[in-house]
């Protein structure tokens, strides 16, 4: 007995120093696998908020949006000609003028010029006149009283006052500034060096373009280093080429091409050079007056209530010609007028000089107001970035979501049911069930050509409504449910099955009054992945022809409508800058759709919710 | 082999005053697939008294009590031959509805099963969908009267609308008997109903079956012969799918007639 005890039992040295290295290494290991975790999610939550970030801030600009107030007179001319009581003879007046009269008065200098004139009424939106209509219309006692409302304006306008046009830098004047007359082409003295701020940055923005051209220059001259060479090479075969062999034409035409393009280079390049010893020599003259062009940054000077554009800049003094005429040619003292530097050349924007000083004009005096863009939630989609709105997608979601819950959530869950309680278990029910898995990894664009085929082609259903977009989708989203559902009725423990049909329920009692119930957390997060997924579907619903451009809010689902992912898809191919900001605000909004989705499913689920 | 069958009609001479029979199996088979589980089985169930079935594991006592109730219909591979007839009528019959059958035979589960609802929903559930309360009153009425036979309504008598699954092993077997007299059942069949149980909760669900005997017929499966010897009149003993010897429970444990029946009682194998 002693002798098995002695050889069986093998005393194991936990305080040796191989064992106490091992307990080093177990520790080491399980500090690594920590540090990778933490790594992991890192990463993970570093790229969430970059993303997340960046889609914020792109779409900043399209939440805020800037209004004018005028103080406009409702004439009955323009309104009402016919002196009509009629609601809608008034609806359909002509609202645009009255605003229009509302904003000439204000600059009378553009009253003259035709192009000025339509260049100052550009600054207004095409739907400017649209609370002027409605307070109207709610009151037509109001014509022929002066209203003051809120204008909306142009996108560009919009994006001026946005600082996304230029930027701009306002110096308050230092010296007495004295213009030497009101109108037209005036010269401006200040008794201080009050421009040289400008000059230099006129001076800087010269030594970029040179610096640029240069660049250019040096790219030209390798080209023509190349060409040379070719051109040798090229000359050279055609030598010894014989006179009436085949390819001594093409040879010939290549020559000939090369050698023109040798010669445009070389000019091309001459001309080049030219232009970056003037720009040099100008920016090396210290103290002359500089030209500006429409290639430099724009100097205005606000003085005496008018605007003059600078065209000659020295250190003391502007030569211009008066954008807003002034209110006299009086001196100015320091700090009543200042010089307004823009940034970015007349050339390289869309708002002009002149319209700039109007906008700058109508913010100076207080008729400017910026507020939350409540437009982007209440329009339709527009060919106008200020007006474009998210609501007719917004609502088209939602009646294409609303078909796709009635149809797949009933269908995948009773389908469920049958194949997992009621189904024989023979080859078919397998056959079913391995085509139903298959299903789900169908590509989603396939589901947008069985729509167009059957429910479009073959049915006659309305092209483009979230009818047929909540059909495709149910289709795309069915097998989710289905498996999922299948996998949470085969959870439930069999007792309970057992003891429901043991008091005597029937195997459609025991299903319906407790194994569903028990089943529904497991449902509804299958119903969360699938319609999470339908959300986001683009592709399939293009095919159905979604990808129309819809103005209307759609009031039922038989009406024509798009859908958020559309609607970004649409937007994010518009070149205006207004349009790429609502594209992200758009994406934020089908974000918080989706949150709101799956809030509501996981609100159901935690009432679900029982433990056994 | 075939001569031991040939002797299961022996007739034992009830000890507690003649019962007629409520159950009566003749001849039954019962395969499982290709297995066959249950070889020609037959046996009578007297009505108002306790029967119990005992044997070793997978001698096939739980597969013939939940032929009693159809519960093998639920398995796809089953299948059942022979008669069995409660009060002359045969259950497996086609024009007889299997609903309407489980709710006269009654059944308590080995590992007690109550429904994640309420207490007073547990055993409501029953009445409500064989609508056998005509009015809100009658349905309470109902469950008040089944807790009660069922030794459970003190205990939850303020509590009734709290989960069934809180209370201990012992509370829930007994809801869960409560939950199977609730539909007013001719027979009761309990599958070792008390092998999850601890001693305490074991002897009051005993006292319970000693109660319920005066109106229900019952049918108990056990592996303690201690509980068989307490609880029963009559006891079956089972072995290999076979009915080996049935009869009086004090004759059966006393003086058994089968030499696999004495072996098994005096603990030689099982």
């Amino acid at each position: 007995m002693t002798d098995a005890v002695a050889t069986s039992t093998r005393a194991v040295d936990f305080s040796s120093e191989a064992a106490r290295r091992h307990v080093r290494q177990r520790y080491r290991a399980e500090a690594r696998f920590r540090l990778y975790g933490i790594g992991a999610i890192l990463f993970a939550a570093t790229a969430l908020v970059v993303l997340v970030g960046d889609i914020v801030i792109k779409s900043i600009p399209a939440f805020t949006i800037s209004e004018l107030t005028l103080e406009v007179e409702a004439s009955a001319e323009a309104i009402n000609p016919d002196g009509s009581t009629d609601p809608a003879v008034i609806a359909r007046g002509d609202f645009v003028k009255p605003i229009r009269e509302a904003l000439l008065a204000r600059f009378p200098g553009a009253a003259d010029n035709r192009r000025q004139r339509q260049q100052l009424y550009g600054l207004l939106s095409s739907d400017a006149a649209v609370a002027l209509r409605r307070e109207i219309v709610a009151d037509p006692a109001l014509i022929g009283q002066k209203l003051t409302v809120p204008v909306l304006i142009s996108d560009d306008a919009d994006l001026f006052y946005k600082g996304y046009v230029t930027g701009t830098e306002t110096d308050p004047g230092r010296g007495i500034a004295s213009p030497s007359a009101t109108t037209g082409d005036i010269t401006i003295l200040s008794s201080a060096n009050d421009f040289s701020d400008e000059l230099v940055a006129v001076k800087r923005a010269l030594a970029a373009e040179a610096r640029a051209l240069r660049g250019e220059r040096d790219r030209l001259r390798e080209l023509a280093v190349g060409n040379t060479a070719d051109l040798a090479a090229m000359t050279e075969r055609l030598a010894a080429t014989a006179a009436g062999a085949a390819d001594r034409a093409t040879l010939e035409g290549q020559v000939a091409k090369l050698t023109s393009d040798r010669d445009s280079l070389a000019s091309t390049i001459a001309g080049y050079s030219a232009r970056i010893t003037d720009l040099e020599a100008r920016y090396d003259s210290a103290g002359a007056v500089e030209t500006l062009g429409a290639d430099q940054p724009s100097l205005l000077v606000e003085i005496n209530g008018g605007v003059v554009k600078a065209t000659e800049v020295g250190n003391d003094r502007i030569s211009g010609t008066v954008l807003i005429p002034l209110r006299s040619a009086d001196a100015a003292a320091p700090g009543t007028w200042n010089a307004l530097l823009l940034d970015r050349p007349e050339a390289a924007r869309k708002v002009s000089d002149q319209e700039v000083a109007w906008l700058e004009s109508l913010e100076n005096e207080g008729l400017v107001s910026t507020g939350f863009n409540w437009l982007f939630f209440t329009n339709g989609d527009s060919r106008e970035a200020e007006l474009a709105g998210i609501l007719g997608a917004l609502v088209g979601t939602a009646y294409t979501m609303l078909v796709t819950l009635v149809i797949c959530l009933p269908v995948g869950v009773a389908a469920a049911i049958y194949l997992e309680e009621f189904a024989p278990k023979n080859r078919w029910t397998e056959m079913i069930e391995v085509n139903i898995n298959n299903l789900a990894a169908v590509p989603s664009i396939v589901f947008g050509l069985l729509g167009l085929a059957v429910f479009l082609n073959f049915f006659g259903l309305p092209r483009s409504s979230p009818l047929v977009g909540g059909l495709v989708l149910a289709l795309l989203v069915l097998p989710t449910i289905i498996i999922a559902a299948r996998a949470a009725l085969k959870a439930v423990p069999p007792s309970i099955r057992e003891g429901a049909l043991g008091v005597g329920a029937s195997q459609q009692q025991a299903v319906f009054h407790h194994v569903l119930p028990l089943a529904m957390p497991g449902v509804l997060t299958g119903t969360i992945i699938g319609m999470a997924h339908a959300l986001g579907e683009t592709a399939p619903l293009l095919l159905i022809g979604m990808i129309a451009f819809i103005v209307d809010v759609p009031h039922g689902v038989t009406e024509a409508a798009t859908v958020l992912p559309v609607q970004i898809f649409l937007w994010s191919d518009l070149p205006e800058i207004g349009f790429q900001a609502k594209t992200s605000a758009a994406i934020i909004v089908l974000l918080c759709f989706l949150f709101l989705m799956n809030g509501l499913a996981i609100t159901l689920r935690k009432r679900f919710e029982r433990r056994w | 082999m075939d001569a031991m069958v040939k002797e299961q009609t022996i007739r034992s001479v009830p000890s507690e005053g003649f019962r007629p029979s409520k159950v009566v199996a003749k001849d039954v088979d019962v395969y499982y697939g290709d297995k066959h589980a249950i070889k020609s089985l037959s046996i009578d169930i007297p009505e108002r008294s306790v029967t119990a079935f005992i044997g070793p594991s997978g001698c096939g006592k739980s597969t013939f009590l939940r032929c009693l109730n159809r519960m093998n219909d639920t398995i796809a591979s089953a299948r059942v031959t022979g008669r069995i007839a409660i009060e002359g009528q045969d259950i497996y019959d086609t024009s007889l509805d299997v609903v309407q059958l489980r709710a006269r035979v009654g059944m308590v589960f080995q590992k007690p099963n109550p429904f994640p609802k309420s207490i007073f929903e547990n055993v409501a559930y029953g009445p409500r969908i064989h609508g056998l309360a005509t009015s809100k009153a009658d349905l309470e009425a109902i469950v008040i009267a089944s807790l009660k036979k069922a030794g459970l309504y003190e205990e939850v008598k303020d509590r009734l609308g709290d989960s069934g699954t809180g209370l201990s092993g012992g509370q829930q077997q007994r809801l869960c008997i409560a939950r199977a007299i609730a539909v007013s059942p001719e027979v009761i069949l309990m599958d070792e109903p008390c092998s999850a149980l601890d001693p305490i909760a074991t002897a009051k669900i005993e006292e319970l079956i000693d109660e319920l005997r005066e109106n229900y017929t019952i049918v108990i499966v056990t592996h303690s012969m201690q509980q068989a010897a307490r609880v029963s009149q009559k006891t079956a003993f089972f072995h290999l799918g076979i009915l080996v010897e049935e009869g009086p429970t004090d004759l059966i444990f006393t003086n058994p007639k089968e030499r696999r029946t004495q072996d098994y009682i005096t603990g030689r194998f099982g």
